[in-house]
């Protein structure tokens, strides 16, 4: 469902994550992309890289523009076209928060899926508020100095039917939620950490590895929220400290080790935080 | 012909505009609530409800959210009603490009009403003529009748030349105002207005996309195609108007001049202002003051060739303009400055900027007006009248 040619960066994971994603949704899909590196790799109008229509709308709008298309869809008798959106994080955490949350208050019939590569990496990384504590970027060459918007537990507020995340170092996993997802009515979202290799820091080869690190850390936990109620971890312990994965990336460079220590108590936090949800749910 | 079909209410220009929307018959709306645009809004809720509207209705948490779905269900194919005020259009600025750049007929209707800061609640034209770049047709009505068939037309003409079509009529002169409307019979609107079948849409089937990334040279020509567009929308509009005024009586043309024979001043202006001089004439008539109006009804594209055909011989032009562009003046003013430009023996354009912010322009004062600028030289800028 994606072609050859596309325009991601040689190494990303995030062609590899849509390849999976589109795979698993099938050809009876429409996507709404925001301006993004999703959007970009789709390509040019009217034949993009991917072999579903994919309408483009404004940064701050994709989540508007795909209740549109899902009402226009139904009023054609197409309620079984899955409309899905592909945004960034700052699509999504930012500029497209507002248009988001209303859709998902609205309970609008559609999958979101947010490509998180942690700031503006398409505009050649600025920080968004999915960067980071001290991550450095473009706007934030010192590092950021105010912690990372949790975005899955905003959405587990909303008591939205699906929420989860995922990574491209767990392809299988990936792909169950996905499956999931498509089988629930309503708003779900998909967030799925992407490594950007320019933006973080990072050799070409080492994205998978990466997300692979924030998993087994805990940086980036995996796992489902279904009514905002019910949770899943889907890991059942972390295997490594913070620091191996703070230490391979170039925006982490200019930490300390106190630095480094208190990024671990906030990870161990919400953890903990996790575990608890997930064993008594 | 009189169209007998038709029930005649006693109906406000908001709800007018909500009876010309549900007889064409939408599939898709999008609206967020804004004095003093709320009744159209409700009235349609209330018409869907009743199961006298076919319709999903969005009501997402803005404007700009509100015309991002409009767009996206246009491209779904899918006809396509909006309406909105002053804040909330401009809320939609860049949605306004979006739309008009991907050539989707959407039908909007907004009620003019005075950008803040600081804050109003008056008719004042400003929120949509500053508009007039964004590559959307623009109408504007002078009552609620002209309102009701206007929108009825507008799909007819957006959904032609493929492009959007904005309409506007004034805040409370006209939308809060009752009077009586002819509402034209379902059949009559059906025989007129085909249901919305596009070539080109967002398809499964097909796999197409729109919105992505062009070269610069297929950028360039996409606006050219809108250029042409809108050149044809002036053909369009008066052959859908002409149209219309074939089925039930009732026509409008793009511009409309009244008592302009022989007139040696003209009046020119556009929405609830137009009712005001057309009594002012009357009046000024009755005392053998040779006067007239001309009034612009579309004004995006601007009938050029009609407005210079239409004034051709006419010593004075009296421009009021119910709107300010800061550092230019009236915009009407400018405009209609711009298109008699290099015509032979042009009339001296004089401009007024009347009622702004809602200021009251009586007949009277009207009647002052047109009296001190025949004894004048026209200033280059334009002149505030109160």
């Amino acid at each position: 469902m994606l072609r050859s040619g596309h325009a991601a960066c040689p190494g990303c994971v995030l062609a590899l994550s849509l390849r999976h994603i589109l795979n698993t949704l099938g050809p009876e899909t429409m996507a709404v992309a925001a301006p993004s590196c999703a959007a970009l790799i789709c390509g040019a109008q009217p034949c993009s890289s991917m072999k579903i229509p994919v309408y483009q709308t404004t940064l701050e709008s994709s989540a508007a523009a795909a209740s549109g298309l899902r009402r226009a869809l139904d009023t054609k008798g197409k309620q079984d076209t899955t409309v899905v959106v592909i945004a960034g994080d700052g699509g999504t955490y930012d500029i497209g928060f507002q248009a988001l949350s209303s859709a998902v208050e609205r309970n609008e019939d559609m999958i979101y899926f947010c490509f998180d590569n942690e700031g503006y990496m398409n505009t050649g990384g600025q920080k968004s508020s999915a960067t980071p504590l001290y991550a450095s970027t473009g706007s934030t060459p010192a590092g950021k100095l105010s912690k990372k918007k949790n975005l899955t537990e905003i959405m587990a507020a909303h008591e939205i039917p699906y929420a989860a995340t995922a990574s491209a170092a767990h392809l299988a996993d990936l792909v169950r939620k996905v499956e999931k997802a498509k089988g629930i009515r309503g708003t779900r979202i998909i967030t799925v950490l992407i490594p950007c290799l320019p933006g973080w820091g990072l050799p070409d080869d080492e994205a998978i590895a990466t997300a692979r690190l924030a998993v087994d850390t805990g940086v980036f936990p995996l796992y489902e929220v279904e009514e905002g109620q019910r949770y899943t971890l889907n890991q059942t312990t972390r295997t490594r400290p913070v620091k191996d994965y703070l230490m391979t990336q170039k925006r982490y460079r200019h930490l300390s080790a106190e630095d480094r220590d208190e990024i671990q108590l906030m990870v161990d936090r919400n953890w903990t935080r996790l575990a608890e949800r997930s064993a008594t749910s | 012909m009189k169209d007998t079909s038709s029930t005649r209410m006693l109906l406000t220009g908001n709800h007018a505009v909500a009876w010309g929307a549900r007889l064409s018959r939408p599939n898709f709306m999008a609206c967020y609530p804004i004095t003093p645009q709320t009744p159209i809004l409700e009235k349609l809720m209330d018409f869907q409800m009743k199961g006298e509207l076919d319709a999903e209705i969005l009501t997402p948490e803005s404007e700009h959210s509100a015309m991002a779905a409009c767009v996206s269900a246009s491209m779904a194919g899918v006809r396509v009603f909006t309406a909105t005020s002053c804040q909330g259009l401009l809320l939609m600025h860049e949605k306004l490009h979006y739309a008009a750049g991907l050539r989707a007929p959407i039908v909007m209707f907004n009620v003019n009403r005075t950008v803040a800061a600081p804050w109003g609640f008056w008719p004042d034209q400003t929120d949509s003529v500053s508009q007039r770049d964004t590559g959307w047709i623009q109408l504007y009505s002078e009552s609620g009748q002209e309102s009701l068939d206007t929108v009825i037309q507008a799909f007819k003409i957006a959904e032609r030349v493929s492009t959007p079509v904005l309409i506007s009529h004034d805040a409370f002169y006209i939308s809060h105002a009752l009077e009586p409307v002819e509402v034209p019979a379902q059949a009559t609107v059906d025989q007129y207005l085909p249901p919305y079948e596009p070539e080109l849409f967002l398809d499964t089937e097909r796999g197409e996309s729109v919105g992505n990334v062009v070269s610069p040279e297929m950028f360039c020509q996409h606006r050219k195609d809108m250029g042409q567009a809108m050149q044809l929308a002036i053909a369009a509009t008066q052959e859908s108007d002409a149209e219309w005024e074939r089925l039930v009586g009732r026509g409008y043309g793009v511009i409309e001049t009244y008592r302009c024979d022989d007139a040696e001043l003209v009046i020119v202006t556009m929405g609830s202002m137009c009712g005001t001089v057309r009594h002012a004439v009357d009046e000024m008539r009755a005392s053998g003051r040779p006067v007239g109006l001309l009034k612009v009804r579309l004004f995006r594209p601007l009938p050029s060739a009609a407005l210079r055909d239409a004034l051709a011989g006419v010593p004075d032009v009296l421009v009021l303009d119910r709107n300010f562009s800061p550092g230019t003046g009236g915009v009407l003013h400018q405009e209609l400055k711009s298109t008699l430009f290099g015509m032979p023996e042009a009339p001296r354009v004089h401009g007024y900027l009347a009622g702004v912010g809602g200021v009251n322009m009586s007949p009277g004062k009207i009647e002052e007006l047109a009296d001190r600028v025949c004894q004048a030289e026209p200033s280059i800028q334009s002149v505030w009248a109160g």
